[in-house]
């Protein structure tokens, strides 16, 4: 499966289009880390559990795209975009989508 | 009276070594932006033709930056008269370029030679949760090209 952000991939043609698809996944930190996050905030510099928890999120995200292109015969997914938004204070819903297409 | 100095304990320790914690990310910032200049990065989506095959891979980088005390007060202090917020421009600059450096090392990792159509995604994390504010997410992604020999 080829997952890219631009719209043709190189040295390929796309032969079939099959609509979009896409994959999120909401996460919420845990009061752990919340406190340890607090005591960061004080001296400021990067926050290591957030930066993991949220990249963690966004690969599940992707996968779950990359289930759904699987699952409707795509061998590629072009044009990806990600957008995060905060549902509530103190969750995060990541999501994914794109293209799948049938390429050869 | 109390509260008053653990205000300004926080205010010092937060200028000390926040300013500590600052310089010194944006020392290694800039050390490994001079080790990763041979590694092309275009905001364009045209991809152009390459001599020998291609495959693409997408590449991405993420950083969670927070602003120390000192700095949330100082910006605090100036949301009262408006105007130039520096603490926050070279808290966004520290996470983007930091962004920008990971999404690069993932690149060579997988043994990518340029990266296409990059974008940059910020996130306010922590929007809302009571006074924790100014602690900021950058996300950064691409598509790696990867030229097989």
């Amino acid at each position: 499966m080829i997952i890219t952000n631009i719209e043709v991939i190189p040295d390929k043609t796309i032969v079939k289009h099959l609509g979009m698809v896409q994959g999120n996944t909401v996460r919420a930190k845990h009061v752990g880390r919340d406190f340890l996050a607090g005591l960061k905030n004080i001296v400021g510099g990067e926050l290591t559990s957030y930066t993991e928890l949220l990249s963690e999120a966004r690969e599940e995200a992707v996968a779950r795209m990359r289930k759904q292109a699987e699952m409707i015969g795509a061998n590629a997914v072009v044009n990806v975009r990600f957008s995060t938004s905060s549902v509530t204070a103190g969750a995060a819903e990541l999501f994914a989508y794109g293209t799948a297409v049938v390429v050869d | 009276m109390f509260e008053l100095l653990i205000f300004f304990c926080l205010l010092v320790v937060g200028y000390l070594y926040g300013g500590l914690v600052e310089r010194r990310h944006f020392a290694s910032i800039r050390e490994r932006e001079s080790q990763y200049q041979n590694l092309l990065t275009f905001s364009t989506r045209h991809v152009p033709p390459f001599d020998s095959p291609v495959t693409v891979a997408l590449v991405v980088g993420s950083t969670v930056v927070s602003i120390d005390f000192f700095k949330r007060t100082a910006a605090g202090l100036r949301m009262l008269v408006g105007g130039r917020v520096s603490a926050y421009e070279s808290l966004l600059e520290r996470a983007r370029r930091e962004a920008i450096l990971r999404m690069k090392e993932e690149a060579v990792r997988v043994g990518a030679t340029q990266i296409f159509n990059v974008k940059l995604e910020t996130a306010s994390i922590t929007k809302g949760a009571g006074r924790q504010v100014g602690c900021v997410e950058v996300f950064a992604y691409g598509t790696g090209i990867i030229v097989s020999r």
